[in-house]
Parts: structure tokens; C-alpha cells; sequence
């Protein structure tokens, strides 16, 4: 009978899967994004065993010449930098560093959003006041001066710049999920559940949290998309973490070098990247925003 | 014994003015009555039909019955106990003995669930038995409510016709062998041709599983077909109560008689005398304190309109009218 019962709950897992690949590829959009977001995090498990060489290796040609802003050719795919360094190998990497952060304090970010939301649109009252004018008050901080000011105090460290990305990022969520929260709580399904003797508890997670399920999906994706960018723009002030290499700090370098007007190369391939990573999440989260919103569907 | 008693039962809505309405204007604040003042009470095994207009307050006393709204004043007894702020534990127990039927079939099931979970849904919160136990109880609730498990468990509510979900919905209730079963309206949503069906299906549970219910409807012949008593409400207010056969064929209360006779009879030809009513039904915000019935009666007079008459819950299967000029109606 267990048995039969975990074959059911795999059955369900199965069939939930197939259900968000089909959202997912149901529109070309989403479905070119979805595998170029499978790309890149291939390429970032891969990342040290793609790179050619270290990131800031220097490099020589062939003949032994020492590669200092070498445009693309079959050696250097991307080039090279001033001081010699492979671009193609700093790219790879810096997928990794990228796609790290995004992912974390893009998913971290939507479960402290989507808790906040639903705890504050479901029991309402005093603790939705007060959990919702916390959320005012990080709508009125300005994302750059708060980074710097947890830099300063901190130092240049991955997890500082996670850490002020997440805290900055949620609160969209928080109030979209709120909103939703407020409209589900009125059915009556969940009078049902009460009556049934649910807990508060368990009517939140078991019972809206998956009607809400799309929306979350939806701004998980707008939250890894925009942690990313404020990634590679933090990075791009010099308020990265100088010790991993990035896009955003790609690009810091090069504006350090001086070079931008000589070495297209250079800036295009980060912000070619980054561009396309940001713009193929934005896919995606536009199919599940046709699921969570069926008015945009096509008629 | 009675299981459940309602003690002077009273909810009133707040209607909270506009802000220049209250602050400038100084308007206080409105009520909507929707019950006032209930007594009844509900015996072992015995089914009471709640009738009246919509806005009555058939609903508002089924909510507070199942503890999902507070009364604004007055009490609601579970087998001598009150239920008014009852927490934790001994809230869990009057959950799972005291279950609800909803009346939108369509509103009522988590979209999100399939039907083996909407039905088992109430027995794992509670933790009732375990999961073994659970996957049996449900599987035989299921089919009793007829609805083969083996075609039906897996699926979702929207793959399900209206009959269907309120079968599941009923499943749902009895799967935790409640002792009492609250049912608000459960036939209105439907399809005509499947009311029948369904009404049979609660009418054989409730022989089977003996359990009393409170069953709200409209509609006075189904109440005649399924209740023991019936009460019958205007505007929160209780007009008449008393054994189901008694209060339809000989209703005493001019509000019970105009609603008696508005329900259709199937013959063209019969022509019956219009019920002897004037007016709307009134709103119940902020109703004056006498019977809300009078501002439509014939027979009222000052005295009607000063006090109401409240009934007792003394004798339960006392036939009683909420009317201080029953001689008069009875005369005449």
C-alpha cells in the first residue's frame, strides 16, 4: 500500500513536470529561452574543464608572442585582454559566478518574498500593517548607496553582495503574492478547508500556495533575472567581489584598462551574455505569466 | 438530548462609513443584522430545514454553527458545551464531529487537488488515522457516495460535472463521520435533473451514518421531503418553527403562509388567492426593533413593530409562531 502510494506521489511529480515543460516550450519565446538557460548552466557545471585557461593567466600565441589585445581568432575565440588574460576562459568561468548568485539570491529571495506574502495576505490585520510597511520602506531604498554602504562596512565579499541583492529583491514579490494571497483567501475552498479542520499552516502552504504556484514561478524567474543584473552592475562599480571573476566584473576591468573604444570584443562578449541570459529568464517567466494571468493568451 | 443548541444567536456586520461620512459628517456606524436573537435547538439524528428569502441569515447561522464565524452576541452549544472560543484540541474534535456541505460545488474544491485528496484532506489535518487507514476510508466513501473510486480518485475537480463535485464534496464531510452535518444549500448550484439524485444520496447517508444535519434550502419541498422541522426565517429574524409536515400544510405566521403559497403548484389551471403581503423585502441595515416582518404585514400594529416575539426552545417539537396576533390571523 505505501508502495502503491509513493508510485502515486512519483505519478504526481511526473505529470507536474510534464505539466511546466509544456507551459514552458508551449511558446517559441520561452522555449528558446529555456534552452539557453540550459545551456549556460551546462556550461557553468563545466566551467573549469571548458576554460582553456586560468582567468587571469597570461597567455601567449603560437609563436610565443605575448597575446595582449588579441581580437577573436581560432586561438583566442574571444580574444584577449590588455594584460594578456584569455576572454573565452574568463567567460566560462564567470558563467559559474553569474548563475551562482543569480540563482541563490534570486531563489532565496522569492521564498523570503512568497513567505512575507502569504503570511501577511492570510492573516491580514496587524501583521500584514506591519510586514507590508517594512516592504514600503525597502520600496524607498535606493538599490546603489545600500550596496555601497554593505560593502564599506563588509568588504568586497560574494556573499556581502548576495546578502544585499536578496534583501533589496523581494519585496516586489512580497506584494504581488500578498495581493494574490488577499483574492484566494476569499474562496471557498479554503472555507472548506477551515471547516475541515485545517491549520492556519497548512491551509497557507497546502492549499494557496499552490493556486499561487504560477505567480511565484513568474517573479522567481523576474527575481534571478534582476539579481543578475544588479549582480553585473554592482560588479561593474567595483563593488564585486574582487576574487571571483564575473561579467559585471568583466567589464569593470576593462573600463579600468581604458580600452573600450579599442577592444569591441571585450565589452561585447560579457553584455552579449549577460543580455541573453536576462532576456531568455524574462521568457520564461512570460509563459508562466500567460498561466498566471490568462487574459494574455492568444486568442 | 440535544446535540446543539442556539442560544439568542445574534451576528451584526459592521458597515463602516465612508471616511467623510465619519470623520466630518459624523455618521455612526451601520449593522446588518443578519441573525437576531436564534433559539433553537437540534436533536439526535434529527434533520432541521432552515427556510426563508436570500439575505435571511440561513447562511450567516450555518457559519457560525461551524465555527467558522464568531456570533456577535448569544450561544452556540455542542452536546451542553460551548463551542464560542474553543482552542486547540477541543476545537479539533468539534471540527471533525460537526462537518459543512457547501453550497457552490463549483467554488468549494481546491482546483489544485484531485479528488482522493480533497476527500482525505480533512482526515490528514486532523491526523486522524493513518495514511493505510486513510486511503481505505476514502476509497469507501467514495463509493458510497457513488462515485466508483477506481474512476474517480484521480481526478481533478474540473474534470468532474457539478453532480460529481458535490459528490466529492459530500465525501468529503462524511469521510470524518461527523454527528452532525451542516448542508447550506447544497442543491442550489445544480442542475434541476440531478437535484433529486443527490437529495437521495444525502436523505440514505443520513439513515445509514445517523447523524444530524441542518439543511438549509429555499426550496419548501425539498425541505418537506428531507426535514423532521423546519424553521422559517425573515431577515435574521426566527418566524416559525415546528414539525416539517406541520408548518408547511398549516402555516400559522403570515410570513410562513405568503411563502407557502408562492410555491408553484404544476397545474396551469389552478388559480390560488395572491398572498395577502405588500412591499419589498426591506434591508436589514439598521432595522427598526420589532418584527422585520411588519413594515409587509397586514395584521401589524404598534405592538409589532415595538417588540418581536422570540421562541422557546422548551418543548422542541412544539409547533410555534414568532407573531403576537396569531388569534386574529387564526380568525380570520
Amino acid at each position: 500500500m505505501s508502495a502503491n502510494r509513493l508510485s502515486r506521489q512519483l505519478k504526481n511529480l511526473r505529470s507536474g513536470l510534464a505539466e511546466h515543460y509544456r507551459i514552458i516550450t508551449s511558446n517559441r519565446l520561452s522555449a528558446f529561452g529555456f534552452w539557453i538557460i540550459i545551456l549556460f548552466v551546462v556550461v557553468a557545471i563545466f566551467a573549469p574543464w571548458i576554460a582553456p585557461h586560468e582567468p587571469w593567466e597570461m597567455v601567449y600565441d603560437r609563436d610565443g608572442n605575448f597575446a595582449s589585445l588579441r581580437p577573436p581568432s581560432w586561438q583566442f575565440p574571444v580574444g584577449t585582454t590588455h594584460l594578456g588574460y584569455d576572454l573565452f576562459s574568463q567567460l566560462v568561468l564567470a558563467t559559474r559566478t553569474t548563475l551562482l548568485i543569480g540563482a541563490t539570491s534570486g531563489l532565496i529571495s522569492i521564498i523570503i518574498g512568497a513567505n512575507i506574502g502569504l503570511v501577511a495576505g492570510y492573516y491580514g490585520g496587524k501583521i500584514d500593517e506591519v510586514l507590508m510597511r517594512l516592504t514600503d520602506i525597502l520600496y524607498g531604498m535606493p538599490f546603489l548607496p545600500f550596496i555601497i554602504i554593505l560593502i564599506s562596512l563588509f568588504g568586497r565579499k560574494l556573499e556581502f553582495v548576495i546578502l544585499a541583492i536578496i534583501l533589496i529583491i523581494w519585496r516586489t514579490s512580497a506584494r504581488v503574492i500578498r495581493a494574490q494571497t488577499i483574492a484566494i483567501k476569499q474562496r471557498q475552498f479554503i472555507a472548506m478547508a477551515k471547516a475541515r479542520g485545517c491549520s492556519d499552516f497548512r491551509i497557507i502552504y497546502r492549499h494557496i500556495l499552490p493556486n499561487v504556484l504560477p505567480l511565484l514561478l513568474l517573479y522567481a524567474a523576474f527575481n534571478i533575472a534582476w539579481s543578475i543584473i544588479t549582480e553585473a552592475s554592482a560588479s561593474f562599480l567595483g563593488f564585486g567581489d574582487g576574487e571571483t571573476i564575473s561579467w559585471g566584473g568583466m567589464l569593470y576591468e576593462l573600463w579600468l584598462s581604458g580600452k573600450t573604444r579599442v577592444a569591441w570584443w571585450w565589452f561585447a562578449t560579457p553584455s552579449i551574455c549577460i543580455v541573453l541570459l536576462v532576456t531568455s529568464l524574462v521568457f520564461v517567466s512570460r509563459a508562466y505569466e500567460e498561466v498566471a494571468n490568462p487574459r494574455l493568451r492568444k486568442r | 438530548m440535544e446535540i446543539l443548541e442556539l442560544d439568542h444567536l445574534s451576528r451584526h456586520f459592521e458597515i463602516q462609513p465612508g471616511f467623510i461620512d465619519r470623520v466630518i459628517r459624523r455618521h455612526p456606524m451601520s449593522y446588518i443584522k443578519a441573525v437576531e436573537s436564534l433559539n433553537v435547538s437540534i436533536g439526535n439524528n434529527e434533520i432541521l430545514g432552515i427556510a426563508g428569502e436570500s439575505g435571511c441569515g440561513k447562511s450567516t447561522t450555518c457559519t457560525m454553527v461551524s465555527g467558522l464565524l464568531e456570533p456577535t452576541s448569544g450561544d452556540i452549544r455542542y452536546k451542553g458545551k460551548s463551542i464560542i472560543g474553543l482552542k486547540g484540541e477541543e476545537l479539533r474534535q468539534y471540527r471533525r464531529s460537526v462537518q459543512m456541505i457547501f453550497q457552490d460545488p463549483y467554488e468549494s474544491l481546491n482546483p489544485r487537488f484531485r479528488a482522493a485528496d480533497i476527500v482525505a484532506e480533512g482526515p490528514r489535518a486532523l491526523d486522524l488515522w493513518d495514511a493505510d487507514e486513510i486511503d481505505h476510508r476514502v476509497i469507501e466513501i467514495l463509493n458510497a457516495v457513488g462515485l466508483p473510486a477506481h474512476k474517480y480518485t484521480e481526478r481533478f475537480p474540473h474534470e468532474l460535472s457539478g453532480g460529481e463535485r458535490q459528490r466529492v464534496g459530500i465525501a468529503s464531510a462524511l469521510v470524518m463521520e461527523p454527528e452532525m452535518i451542516i448542508a447550506d444549500e447544497p442543491l442550489s448550484m445544480l442542475d434541476v435533473s440531478i437535484r433529486a439524485g443527490i437529495l437521495d444520496l444525502i436523505k440514505e447517508l443520513q439513515e445509514e451514518r445517523q447523524f444530524s444535519s441542518i439543511y438549509v434550502s429555499h426550496d419548501l419541498s425539498i425541505l418537506g421531503n428531507v426535514a423532521d422541522r423546519v424553521l422559517i426565517m425573515y431577515l435574521g429574524q426566527a418566524m416559525e418553527i415546528g414539525p416539517a409536515k406541520d408548518v408547511i400544510l398549516n402555516p400559522r405566521h403570515p410570513y410562513t403562509r405568503a411563502l407557502v403559497g408562492a410555491v408553484p403548484i404544476p397545474d396551469p389551471r389552478s388559480r390560488r388567492a395572491i398572498p395577502n403581503i405588500r412591499g419589498d423585502i426591506s434591508k436589514p441595515i439598521d432595522p427598526p426593533p420589532g418584527c422585520r416582518f411588519a413594515p409587509r404585514c397586514p395584521h401589524a400594529d404598534s405592538s409589532c413593530q415595538a417588540n418581536f416575539v422570540e421562541l422557546s426552545t422548551e418543548d422542541p417539537n412544539a409547533h410555534q409562531a414568532a407573531c403576537h396576533k396569531l388569534d386574529i390571523i387564526a380568525d380570520g
